[in-house]
């Protein structure tokens, strides 16, 4: 091995670090409008896949602008909030707002079986990061017509089964209300029982990924409680 | 290494490379590297399989990439070039991931952290590309990146079959209809510390057929 002097190591550290620098800061941003548009596909797709509709990403686009027609944002009293595109608000940055200024996002959509839906987002903690997703609602404003849940870092296999359509597909039909009262989805350990209208069988060796989708059923449906009361049919 | 007379591309000791990893020189069973990725990716085959030819491609190239620059890295602050390098390398695949493969990505989202932190890549830059040239310290990402995969795949293989039923999502199981017969998923083998003995099974049954391995 060379004898390299002091000099010459830090030079080579100066000039590692200020190359490696400037190359991924210019990836960074010359590949973020790409990657932005990127999200946004992935957005829509997650939204119809919560109504059912499987999209490509090519077609995404398209069946968004067939299926989901509507949109608008209210506040947590379920009074309409006027000049804000509910497409653009960020939850992630609206849950650091106190409560009563934060924005929630409603969209309508009509399946082809006519059915009057609305999608709802959520967004909270799995165990290593955040999970978010959309909820979508028959018109009674209590049973779930379908859902997407997506993570950013849960563990392949444990916490990430959550957005399998085995998972998913244990939703449709249960109710976050009953007689008036707000109780959402709990995750069971072990399974839930046939016919809980309340419950869905936790995923195994993910446990704490499960009690962060149920929390985040909670408290981002109950946000929407004045609003689902007062709408429903 | 010879100095000045060229090598054919896959001499013999070339390929002695890409082979060892895959048996007497496992990176898993006999370096013991790379151990807590194997345990967390080998629940469902899927993932295993993503994994093991993300970590085969990032080690070939970054031992390549280390080889080549071998002779002006400063002795004393290796580890942290190495670092640099796999970190960089790892970070910008994935960007162009995310604007131009986003359904790759996705896949590989959760892998990105495991593959830098991976003891492979710095076992393999440390022992060996600071001492070859890049060719063969291609070669011998690749067998290694391969030796760690057939691992992973054996492990997640049982696992997956034995803890969910299915293999490669497919529900074999069930269509055989075991469950009738009061047959359940063991759910004990989803759990990380069963991915831990199934490597010992494994490595003990390694060493039973290759007697060369035993410690004295």
């Amino acid at each position: 091995m060379k004898h390299f002097s002091n000099r010459y190591i830090f030079i080579f550290s100066i000039v590692m670090v200020v190359a490696v620098a400037t190359l991924l800061s210019l990836a960074a941003t010359l590949l973020q409008p790409a990657q932005q548009k990127n999200l946004e596909i992935e957005k829509k797709k997650n939204m119809l896949e919560s109504i059912g509709v499987k999209a490509t990403r090519e077609n995404t686009k398209e069946l968004y602008d067939k299926y989901i027609k509507e949109s608008f944002v209210i506040n947590n009293k379920g009074e309409p909030v006027a000049g804000v595109d509910a497409f653009k608000v960020v939850l992630k940055n609206e849950l650091k707002k106190p409560v009563n200024e934060q924005y929630l996002p409603v969209f309508r959509a009509t399946p082809d079986n006519g059915e009057k839906v609305i999608i709802l987002p959520v967004e909270g903690k799995g165990l290593w990061g955040p999970i978010y997703g959309y909820v979508s609602l028959k018109s009674d404003l209590n049973t779930i017509y379908g859902v997407n849940f997506d993570h950013q870092g849960e563990t392949p296999g444990l916490g990430a089964e959550i957005n399998t359509s085995e998972f998913e597909g244990m939703f449709p039909g249960k109710k976050f209300f009953d007689d008036g009262n707000f109780v959402s989805i709990q995750v069971i350990k072990g399974g839930a029982k046939p016919g809980d209208i309340h419950g869905v069988d936790a995923v195994s060796g993910g446990t704490i990924t499960s009690k962060g989708l149920q929390k985040m059923l909670y408290d981002c449906i109950k946000k929407y409680n004045d609003y689902l009361l007062k709408n429903r049919t | 290494m010879s100095i000045n007379e060229k090598e054919p591309w896959f001499s013999a000791k070339n390929l002695k490379l890409l082979t060892a990893p895959l048996n007497k020189d496992n990176p898993i069973t006999v370096q013991v590297l790379g151990i807590c990725s194997a345990l967390a990716v080998t629940v469902k085959l899927k993932p295993a399989i993503v994994m093991a030819l993300s970590v085969t491609i990032v080690t070939a190239v970054s031992n390549a990439v280390i080889a080549a620059m071998r002779q002006y890295i400063p002795d004393r602050i290796r580890i942290i070039v190495q670092l640099v390098v796999i970190a960089t390398m790892v970070i910008l695949v994935d960007q162009f991931l995310k604007a131009f493969v986003f359904d790759v990505s996705k896949q590989l989202s959760v892998f990105v952290g495991l593959i830098i932190t991976n003891c492979i890549l710095m076992g393999r830059l440390e022992a060996f590309a600071m001492a070859n040239k890049p060719w063969p310290s291609f070669i011998d990402g690749l067998g290694n990146g391969a030796g760690y995969g057939f691992i992973l795949v054996v492990v997640a293989f049982i696992r997956e079959l034995l803890g969910s039923g299915t293999i490669y999502g497919y529900p074999v199981m069930q269509k055989i209809g075991v469950y009738d017969s009061g047959y359940i998923n063991n759910g004990m083998i989803i759990l990380p510390p069963m991915a831990l003995i199934l490597v010992g099974l494994i490595i003990w049954f390694q060493r039973s057929r290759n007697r060369e391995l035993i410690e004295k």
